[in-house]
C-alpha cells in the first residue's frame, strides 16, 4: 500500500502489494477447498465414527462426533491434515531405501515414468516424421494411431506384462512400455501439427534455392515444430507418469506409487492412498515444470521473446 | 519440358550484354480448381535482356505472380516454352540462377539476422568464411551492418524485407525476382527502398523482374514496363523507359515520367482492369 494518494486530497485508493495482487486469488481458492473438504470430511465420516460410538455404548458429544470424523483411522475421505501428516511420515519418516518410504516408491514410478517418456516421445517424433513425409503412411497409419489409443489401457496393461514376462522382461520395461504407449500419442499429433507449420512462401524459399529433403527438414520443418512438440510434451509427460502408475496396478507390483495405491486399497487404508496421490500429483507437478524450464531454455537459444 | 530453341543458341554460359535472362514463347498456364478450369497466364511471349529492369504490372488475377512463379519453376507452364538464363527453368533453379524474393520477409524467427542471410549459403554448401564474408558484404549492402545479432521481431518491416534481399544476394544470383517486395510497407519506406533497390541493381549489373500493382513505382523502377491484364492474364502493352540507371526520386516530376504513367494507365484500363 502506498501513501500517496493522500496528498491530492481525496481517499486513498487501496494499493495491494503486487505479490499479493498475484497470489491472492490462488490462495483464497485453495483455502475454500480445505474448507469445502473439511465440510465434506465431516459429513462423509459421521457415520462410521457414529456407529462406532454406538458399537461401543458410550455416550458423545456433538464435539466428539466432529473431532473423530477428523481423526478416524480409516475414514472415507480423510481430513487434508491426516494426509499432510501421514504424507510427511511416509516421507521423512524411512530412509530412502526403505519399502515403506513414500521416496522410495517414487523413484520407482520416476524411473519407470522417465524410460516410458524417453521411448514414447521418440516413437512419437519418427512416427510424426514418416507422416508428414510419406503420404502413403499418412493414410495407413494414422486410423491405427488413433485406435491405439482407445484400447482402455487397464483391460491391456495386464496382457502386455504377462506377454513381456514369458519372454522374459520383468521390471522395469513392460512399464516403461505402458507408459511409451500411453504418451507417444500427443507428441505424434502435436509433431505432425509442427512439422507442417511452415508457410507455403518459407517451403517456396526452400525450393528456389534447391534445397534437398534432409535440409528442409533440419533447418524449417524441425525448428518450426518446436514450440508444437513442447506443447505435446508437457501432456505427454503427464500421461506417462500415469501410465507408469496403472502399469503398475495390475501386476501385483511390490514398488512404486501404482503399488502403494494398490496396497492402501487392499487394507483400506485411506489416508495412505490420499498420501500416494499427493506425491503422484507433486512429481506431475516436478515433471511438467522441467519440461517447462527446457522450453524456455530452448526458447532463449532459438531467440524467443521473452 | 522441353529445353527450348533459344538455349542452344545461346547456350547456358553466356554471359553476353545481349544474352536473354528469360525468353517465353506462347507461355500459357491453366489451373485446375474445384470450380473447373482457370486460366492463370495466356499465350505470353516476353523477352527479357540481361541487365534489365523489368515490372509485371496489373491488377489482382491477371498473373504477374503466376508469371514470375513459371520463371522461377514453383509452377510449371501448360504450353508453351520458357527459358531462364538459356537453360529451362527448372535448371536454372538447380543451379540457383535466380534469387526470389516475397511479399513477406518470410525470415525465420529463430535464427539471427547474420545466421538468416546465411541461411541459402549454408544450404549451398559454402564454407563458414565464406559465409562470413558474403554475409558482412550483403548485410552493408542494404544498409543493416550492427543489426547481425538481431532477431527478425527486433526489426521494423522495412527492416525485415532488406534482411531478405541481402539474403537472395547472398548467392550472388544474376537474376533477381521480386513478387511486390515492398507491397507490405508504407509510402515513406517504400520510396526509400525504391531508391536503394536502383542503386543496388546499378551496382551489381543484376537482371530484375519486379512485380507490382503500383504505377509510380514500375515506371520510376523499371527500363521495361509489362503491362497485364486479367481473365485470361495476358500481356497488353509494354513499354521501354529511357531514365538513366542512376534515376532518383525527382524524376516523377517530369512529364517524361507522367506520360509513361499516363500509357500504363491507359493500358490498365483498356485491359478492362477496371470493371469490377
Amino acid at each position: 500500500m502506498t501513501s500517496s494518494a493522500l496528498s491530492s486530497g481525496r481517499p486513498a485508493e487501496i494499493r495491494w502489494h503486487p505479490l499479493i495482487v498475484r497470489y491472492a486469488p490462488v490462495i483464497a481458492i485453495v483455502l475454500a477447498i480445505i474448507a469445502i473438504w473439511y465440510v465434506a470430511a465431516v459429513l462423509m465420516n459421521m457415520g462410521i465414527v457414529r456407529s462406532g460410538f454406538e458399537r461401543e455404548e458410550t455416550p458423545y458429544t456433538i464435539a466428539d462426533l466432529i473431532s473423530g470424523t477428523l481423526s478416524a483411522e480409516r475414514p472415507l475421505l480423510p481430513a487434508p491434515h491426516q494426509i499432510l501428516q501421514t504424507f510427511g511420515e511416509d516421507v521423512f519418516g524411512w530412509p530412502v531405501t526403505s519399502p515403506r518410504s513414500l521416496v522410495f516408491h517414487s523413484w520407482v514410478t520416476l524411473s519407470s515414468t522417465f524410460i516410458g517418456f524417453l521411448l514414447g516421445a521418440g516413437f512419437g517424433i519418427i512416427l510424426a516424421v514418416l507422416i508428414v513425409h510419406v503420404r502413403t503412411l499418412q493414410k495407413s497409419l494414422l486410423p491405427w494411431i488413433i485406435c491405439s489409443q482407445m484400447v482402455p489401457i487397464l483391460a491391456v496393461a495386464p496382457i502386455v506384462i504377462v506377454v513381456l514376462g514369458s519372454i522374459g522382461l520383468r521390471g522395469l520395461l513392460p512399464k516403461a512400455l505402458i507408459s511409451a504407449y500411453l504418451c507417444f500419442f500427443p507428441v505424434t499429433i502435436g509433431v505432425v501439427k509442427g512439422l507442417s507449420s511452415p508457410d507455403p512462401i518459407q517451403l517456396d524459399l526452400m525450393r528456389t534455392w534447391s534445397a534437398t529433403a534432409a535440409q528442409i527438414f533440419w533447418k524449417l520443418r524441425w525448428p518450426s515444430s518446436v514450440p508444437f512438440l513442447f506443447a505435446s510434451l508437457k501432456v505427454s509427460i503427464t500421461i506417462s507418469l500415469i501410465g507408469a502408475i496403472v502399469a503398475e496396478l495390475p501386476t501385483g507390483a511390490q514398488a512404486g506409487i501404482g503399488a502403494r495405491l494398490l496396497a492402501g486399497s487392499y487394507y483400506g487404508q485411506t489416508i495412505q492412498i490420499w498420501a500416494a496421490l499427493v506425491a503422484a500429483s507433486l512429481l506431475a507437478v516436478g515433471l511438467i515444470g522441467l519440461v517447462d524450464l527446457a522450453e524456455r531454455w530452448v526458447g532463449r537459444a532459438m531467440g524467443a521473446r521473452t | 519440358m522441353r529445353a527450348p530453341d533459344v538455349a542452344t543458341q545461346v547456350g547456358p554460359s553466356a554471359k553476353r550484354a545481349e544474352a536473354l535472362a528469360v525468353s517465353a514463347r506462347g507461355v500459357s498456364l491453366t489451373f485446375q480448381t474445384a470450380d473447373g478450369e482457370v486460366q492463370a497466364i495466356s499465350n505470353v511471349d516476353l523477352d527479357i535482356a540481361a541487365g534489365d529492369f523489368v515490372s509485371f504490372i496489373g491488377p489482382s488475377g491477371c498473373g504477374k505472380t503466376t508469371l514470375l512463379r513459371v520463371i522461377a519453376d514453383l509452377e510449371q507452364p501448360t504450353a508453351g516454352t520458357i527459358s531462364v538464363n538459356g537453360v529451362t527453368p527448372e535448371e536454372a533453379r538447380l543451379h540457383r540462377h535466380y534469387g526470389y524474393i516475397f511479399q513477406a520477409a518470410a525470415l525465420y524467427p529463430w535464427r539471427t539476422i547474420e545466421r538468416n542471410v546465411a541461411l541459402p549459403l549454408e544450404i549451398m554448401g559454402y564454407n563458414a568464411a565464406q559465409q562470413r564474408e558474403r554475409v558482412d558484404r550483403y548485410l552493408k549492402l542494404v544498409n543493416l551492418s550492427g543489426f547481425e545479432r538481431k532477431y527478425p521481431w527486433q526489426l521494423s518491416g522495412g527492416m525485415q524485407q532488406r534482411a531478405s534481399i541481402a539474403r537472395a544476394l547472398s548467392f550472388e544470383p544474376a537474376l533477381l525476382l521480386m513478387d511486390e517486395p515492398f507491397g507490405a510497407l508504407d509510402e515513406i519506406v517504400r520510396d526509400h527502398l525504391n531508391e536503394q533497390l536502383l542503386r543496388l541493381w546499378d551496382q551489381t549489373r543484376k537482371t530484375v523482374v519486379f512485380v507490382t500493382h503500383s504505377i509510380p513505382e514500375a515506371v520510376f523502377l523499371s527500363t521495361k514496363i509489362v503491362v497485364m491484364s486479367p481473365r485470361p492474364g495476358r500481356i497488353i502493352d509494354i513499354i521501354a523507359t529511357e531514365f538513366p540507371r542512376d534515376r532518383t526520386l525527382e524524376i516523377r516530376e517530369t512529364p517524361e515520367f507522367i506520360r509513361i504513367a499516363q500509357r500504363v494507365r491507359s493500358g490498365l484500363r483498356s485491359g478492362h482492369s477496371y470493371d469490377e
